[in-house]
């Protein structure tokens, strides 16, 4: 059966993770509102009505309990996927998420497994303000032990998620709302994506050049694939031609592509919707540098949040938000062009 | 304990405000989101939660404090902050993004905060009630009387920081009153599936503390239960639950398509609506005349268009400000 649908994020997730319902008893989800609400970001939209209550169970605001619960079931032989609304909740429940999920194989000299998705909504750009977001990859990523996925499409999205579901290790994964599709939330169209019907796994661990360029690399993941893409094509009307790379999963991170993109550049630009200290965009670089630092012919240049909580008023988030003009002069200055 | 005509008319004042406040931020907020709701445009930013239905919560309690006394909120905040004194205009410029807020537009609707009236509310859920704690064990070792209230959802008393917090407060006998506003709803989540006890306030039992439970929004009860409470926290006899069965009129945010929720319930709510039996309560006894009331409402809703025009005619931060006010 040929099929070339257009699924958005939300649609393709859900699939996912009704596929592998279908097919393994011990895959189940819980978490606030994914029953009758579908998920606030859809991601477990349809599913209540498929699988019925004991498999789609609707939590109380527990994270502690509930996230603490799918570690305890993951090890005793189910495949537990908890959302957790919005990542920027993790402070109530980061117990059950670093110190149990993430070290339970290692205590057990790998002798258990954890297999176990967490999901959890990342980003801002909708004036939500500081509790509501933020993007934390590196928060999750900094800790041994847990995997780490931020999809940018729906294609990646399902693959990436079964994979998860698949996987003995506990794996956070990390959407944007604002990729997800939503009626209710602009979305970069370039999000959704065509969807094969039959499940497929994409390994973890493989970034994908998304455009080849000659004259610099822009790393990016999730929303900000889609700002590095608009960059890109802004560029290219002057002349400059990047190569794109959707880092897609965090850990493992993918630091060969990397690597042998920066070989052909020689210059690197590292987006992230993350704060900028700490994170992604100084891994990407420490990445490259420690490598062959001859490889590069400029200073690397980072775009990311600045180092401040999210703030609510639009003219203040617009400003702080990593966009196309900022990518695209942070390469301009690798290339030693007024920005 | 029955109020005194001044309280009976402060409440009533402070329950007209907070629900005319909330209908014009309910139709405010949807300017420029329809025909398609897109939360990311309109005069106010973000998600917005209203608390209409819910106001005895706010005026029966805050009735009893003081500007020294505290009080941390929920994300459903409006009708406390008012009930407990936050400037208005401030509070509203703030509710807009605009620069005259009490943060500059920083915060925004679910992160108010007053220090000039010891307020505070949050986006995370339970998360006040450690604060609230904080405060009561500051005034104690201060020497001070002050008092604190911390404000959660039904939904929130299934949170670890609740309980923690309840037995710290029970433990130190700290001057705390905590008060669950019991709107039968988490999100989409009835209560009777977040938790198997019918009445939260019998949860104060495991703590060695008073829980009283409200029925059905009555505010003359809140004001009781309260009082109560709030003379016992004074006098140093340390925290009590209270639990009041509120009312939610809009969705759990502007915005919810409310699919979960049962046809009819909203207006099966109204027709009790805690604001017409108040008045009637007042007209009955003797205790205001319908002109008295016309009166007060009258200011109240001059207040609330005059907080919202200094809102709307107030600039926007400058862009740069983002970067302030990381550090004290
Ligand atoms: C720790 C945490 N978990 C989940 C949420 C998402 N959330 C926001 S409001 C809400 C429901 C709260 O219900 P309740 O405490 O009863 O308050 P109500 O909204 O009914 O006033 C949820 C789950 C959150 N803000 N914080």
């Amino acid at each position: 059966m040929k099929s070339n649908r257009e699924l958005t994020v939300s649609r393709a997730m859900a699939e996912a993770i009704a596929q592998e319902m279908r097919t393994d008893p011990s895959v189940f989800v819980m978490g606030e509102d994914i029953g009758t609400y579908g998920g606030i970001f859809g991601a477990t939209a349809g599913l209540l009505d498929e699988f019925g209550e004991e498999r789609v169970r609707d939590t109380p605001i527990s994270e502690t309990g509930f996230i603490g619960a799918a570690v305890g079931a993951a090890m005793a032989g189910m495949r537990p996927i908890a959302e957790l609304m919005f990542v920027d909740f993790y402070g109530v429940c980061m117990d059950s998420i670093s110190n149990l999920a993430a070290k339970n194989i290692y205590f057990s000299g790998g002798n258990c497994k954890v297999p176990m998705v967490l999901m959890t909504a990342t980003g801002g750009g909708y004036n939500d303000a500081g509790q509501h977001s933020q993007a934390l990859h590196a928060t999750f990523a900094h800790l041994p032990g847990l995997k780490v996925v931020a999809p940018s499409n729906a294609y990646d999205a399902k693959g990436l998620m079964i994979s998860a579901i698949r996987d003995d290790s506990p794996v956070i994964y990390m959407f944007h709302k604002g990729l997800q599709g939503l009626a209710w939330m602009n979305w970069p169209q370039s999000a959704a994506a065509i969807v094969p019907e039959d499940a497929y796994a994409i390994p973890f661990g493989e970034a994908k050049v998304l455009r080849e360029g000659r004259d610099v690399t822009i790393v990016a993941i999730s929303m900000m694939v889609h700002r590095a893409m608009e960059a890109a094509e802004a560029l290219a009307a002057d002349g400059i031609d990047a190569e794109v790379i959707d880092l897609r999963t965090l850990v493992p991170l993918d630091r060969k592509t990397v690597v042998e993109s920066v070989r052909k550049t020689g210059r690197l630009v590292v987006v992230d919707e993350d704060y900028s200290s700490y994170g992604l965009t100084a891994e990407v670089i420490a990445s490259v540098v420690e490598t062959d630092i001859s490889l590069l012919k400029a200073a690397p240049r980072r775009v990311a949040y600045p180092d401040i909580p999210i703030p609510y008023s639009r003219p203040m988030e617009d400003f702080a938000l990593p966009n196309a003009d900022k990518i695209g002069a942070a390469v301009r200055q690798t290339l030693g062009k007024a920005a | 304990m029955t109020p005194g005509k001044d309280q009976l008319i402060w409440m009533y004042d402070k329950m007209v405000e907070a629900r005319y406040y909330e209908d014009s931020l309910a139709a405010i907020y949807m300017e420029g989101k329809t025909p398609k709701f897109d939360i990311g445009s309109g005069p106010v930013p973000g998600e917005m939660h209203l608390a209409a239905g819910q106001e005895p919560c706010a005026a029966g309690v805050c009735v009893h404090l003081r500007a020294d006394d505290t009080v941390t909120a929920t994300h459903r905040p409006h009708h406390a902050a008012i009930a407990k004194g936050v400037d208005l205009n401030r509070m509203t410029a703030e509710i807009f993004g605009k620069k005259t807020g009490l943060a500059g537009g920083r915060g925004g609707h679910m992160h108010l905060l007053d220090p000039a009236v010891n307020f505070a509310c949050s986006g995370i859920i339970a998360q006040g009630t450690g604060p609230a704690v904080g405060a009561a064990l500051a005034a104690r070792l201060q020497g001070r009387d002050s008092v604190a209230v911390s404000y959660v959802g039904d939904g929130a008393a299934n949170q670890g920081a609740f309980h923690e917090a309840l037995n710290l407060a029970a433990l130190w006998k700290l001057g705390v009153v905590f008060v669950i506003e019991d709107n039968a709803w988490g999100i989409s989540v009835p209560k009777a599936k977040s938790t198997a006890v019918r009445d939260n306030a019998v949860r104060a039992a495991a703590y060695g503390i008073p829980g009283v439970h409200v029925a059905d929004n009555d505010t003359l009860e809140v004001f009781k239960a309260a009082g109560e409470a709030v003379a016992r926290a004074r006098r140093g006899d340390g925290p009590t639950l209270i639990e009041i069965e509120t009312y939610r009129y809009y969705g759990h945010f502007q915005g919810d398509p409310e699919l979960y929720r049962p046809a009819g319930e909203v207006a099966a709510l109204k027709a009790k609506d805690p604001i017409d039996r108040l008045t009637k309560h007042m007209l009955e006894s003797g205790a205001a005349t319908r002109a008295d009331l016309d009166a007060v409402a009258a200011k109240a809703r001059q207040r609330v268009d005059a907080a919202i025009k200094f809102a709307r005619d107030s600039d926007y931060p400058a862009p740069e400000e983002a970067l302030e006010h990381v550090f004290a």
